[in-house]
């Protein structure tokens, strides 16, 4: 049972030497393991803020507030150690590295998130099934990471690592944007299987309701303005599907 | 945001400045016909001349000693001639002092021939250790028409060299040369490559510098017909204090020829200097020619220099293709964000990307154990950085 608390969370974009802006403006959120959340809201309004933020991302800086996992300030660690403690970022545009195989750095990864080096042999059979699962062809993993990719297969890829990384919670970034509806069953499929397998604690990033069809929300936020302006059930975005972000937009303005 | 920092820009040139022509740039057998350079030559001003432990200036004696194991498997002449073989003077000339010096001193030259339409089925070797003092050498690498050889040189050891490596790539031949500058770190290394390619040959050039206090390389390439490639990589790692210099000169004097330069460095450590020029010249009356450059340095730490300069002359209208790009910056921190929020230290991290950005150049090595050896030495320069 894990629990994952953001509290009172203010935070910047840089932009450049001197500029910066404040995007999140206090945002509280819990989330326990197996549950999901969705959040949802209009463009520009701080969701992948959000996500960035929790990470670690160089572009962003925390000015105020907390987020814990099981007690634990996430933002004390260095990067890859929030990864470490079971913190997961599916990035919206994930990023390509070039000439870094994508089979060595998921190796690397896991080796660190799981404190040991997995066996050779285990491992590939492990990642082989991982990949047949999201439909990702086998040649992918000579590839240089996200190098190439394109939307889509990029998204497959992050929920391949997700799968794999068996995070306790996991930041989907508008991992639903620019799927196919084929991609994005495969994709949910995946999600709920980390879901099952491990009680994945979720948010879930989303401008629109579709992806809820697939991955079951047990909450649904609103956020606008950089804070979440309201919280409610399924049904709320059923709510927003049919009356759009206006109400929210207006109110933040 | 995703791009890496070092990826080429495009760029506009300004009309105010009126570039030196390298087709000024004379060469000769005689070190009396260049003058003392005193670094402030286009040539030279890159180079500190001090380091160069007097071979700009050479007033002693050449007391050095090299001990050289030709591994080459049946197919290869290998001879010693003496100064007075006509063949050393067939592959053009030395460009500046020091190389001109180097061909007016050598004593004996050492001469590899791969005999007419044979492939060489492994590799030939040429261990070089160089044990000390001043000296000069003259190589030459002679394909035959329509041969196809990949030669190795491997350089280690200390002493002040300078020499001229002639390659002389007959018709259709195929040529690979991986060159690889593994001094101790106060060794000095100032030698030019002349490569003539014949109608449709081939050369293709990768040279690795990781060692020397001071290397100074200049591969110049002349076509001497139709259908001639030259390919040219190059893979630096300059560390503290080092001084590695390349100086690549293609001249398309002729129609229908090829050309590709492709250097890549990462610098780390106080003073270490980085100098890439990339001198192209497609000559007049020439069509059909088709030639790209480009040169990216990684600089890992922030008392690093860089001096990258891509030069292209052009003097026809008729061009196939004529592109340059050069780029110098850091790691990027948004390539060790994504690999760190997968849970990769950040050192290991570094180590990844860097390997990375090396990769697809080092696997143009066309030999597996050099490729293992040559990323091995990369990485242990690596960590002796970090």
């Amino acid at each position: 049972m894990t629990k994952f608390e953001i509290r009172g969370l203010r935070a910047d974009v840089l932009i450049g030497e001197d500029e910066r802006q404040e995007i999140l403006k206090g945002v509280d959120l819990t989330v326990n393991s197996g549950e999901t959340h969705a959040i949802m809201g209009p463009n520009g309004s701080g969701k992948s803020t959000l996500a960035y933020a929790i990470a670690g991302h160089p572009r962003y800086e925390i000015t105020e507030g907390e987020v814990l996992i099981d007690g634990e300030n996430v933002l004390d660690m260095e990067v890859d150690e929030r990864a470490r403690a079971g913190v997961f970022l599916a990035m919206q545009y994930p990023v390509e590295v070039p000439g870094v195989s994508m089979s060595n750095f998921l190796r690397s990864s896991v080796t660190a998130v799981r404190g040991e080096a997995p066996k050779l042999r285990q491992f590939s059979k492990e990642l082989q099934g991982a990949m047949k699962n999201l439909s990702i062809d086998s040649g992918f993993a000579a590839r240089g990471v996200n190098e190439g990719f394109s939307g889509g297969e990029k998204k497959r890829h992050e929920i391949l690592q997700l799968e794999l990384l068996k995070p306790k919670v996991a930041i989907l970034d508008e991992t639903d944007s620019g799927l196919d509806v084929d991609a994005l069953k495969i994709v949910s499929e995946g999600i709920n299987r980390s879901k099952e397998t491990h009680q994945m604690g979720t948010m879930l990033i989303t401008h629109y309701t579709r992806i809820l069809n697939h991955v079951k929300p047990d909450f649904v936020h609103v956020f606008a303005g950089g804070r979440i302006a309201e919280s409610g059930g399924p049904d709320l975005a059923d709510t927003l599907e049919s009356e759009g972000y206006e109400r929210f937009v207006k109110a933040g303005a | 945001m995703t791009s890496p920092s070092t990826e080429p820009k495009a760029h506009s040139h300004g009309l105010g400045e009126i570039p030196f022509s390298k087709l000024a740039t004379h060469g000769s057998f005689d070190v009396n016909d260049f003058p003392v350079p005193n670094g402030r030559e286009e040539e030279w001003r890159f180079t500190p001349l001090r380091r160069l432990k007097g071979l700009h200036d050479f007033k002693g004696e050449a007391d050095g000693v090299d001990r050289l194991d030709v591994d080459a498997p049946e197919g290869v002449t290998v001879e010693k001639v003496g100064r007075d073989d006509e063949r050393l003077r067939t592959a053009g000339l030395p460009a500046d002092r020091v190389t001109a010096q180097a061909h007016s001193a050598f004593e004996e030259a050492t001469v590899l021939t791969v005999a007419k339409g044979t492939a060489l089925e492994r590799p030939v070797t040429i261990e070089r250790q160089a044990q000390g003092g001043t000296r000069f050498d003259q190589y030459l690498i002679e394909l035959e028409p329509m041969a196809e050889a990949v030669v190795v040189l491997k350089q280690t050891g200390t002493g002040v060299r300078a020499g001229n490596l002639d390659l002389h790539v007959g018709e259709g031949a195929r040529l690979t040369l991986v060159s690889v500058q593994d001094w101790e770190q106060d060794a000095v290394d100032v030698t030019q490559h002349n490569a003539q390619v014949e109608k449709d040959g081939t050369f293709k050039s990768i040279v690795v510098t990781l060692g020397g206090d001071l290397v100074r390389l200049s591969p110049k390439v002349a076509y001497k017909d139709r259908g001639a490639n030259a390919e040219l990589h190059g893979l630096y790692f300059t560390g503290d204090g080092q001084h590695h210099e390349h100086r690549s000169l293609i001249d398309h004097n002729l129609s229908s020829t090829r050309s590709r330069v492709e250097y890549k460095g990462a610098l780390s450590g106080k003073d270490a200097h980085a100098v890439w020029i990339g001198d192209v010249i497609i000559g007049e009356g020439t069509s059909g020619t088709d030639s790209y450059e480009l040169n990216r340095n990684l600089q890992l730490t922030d008392d690093t220099r860089v001096d990258s300069v891509p030069n292209l002359e052009i003097f026809t209208g008729e061009v196939e293709g004529a592109g340059h790009a050069s780029a110098s910056g850091r790691l990027d921190d948004i390539h060790l964000f994504y690999l760190r929020s997968r849970g990769i230290p950040e050192e290991e991290a570094r180590r990844l990307v860097i390997r990375g950005y090396f990769l697809e150049l080092i696997n143009r090595i066309p030999i597996e154990e050099l490729r293992d050896e040559i990323m091995g030495k990369v990485e242990q320069k690596l960590a002796s950085h970090e």
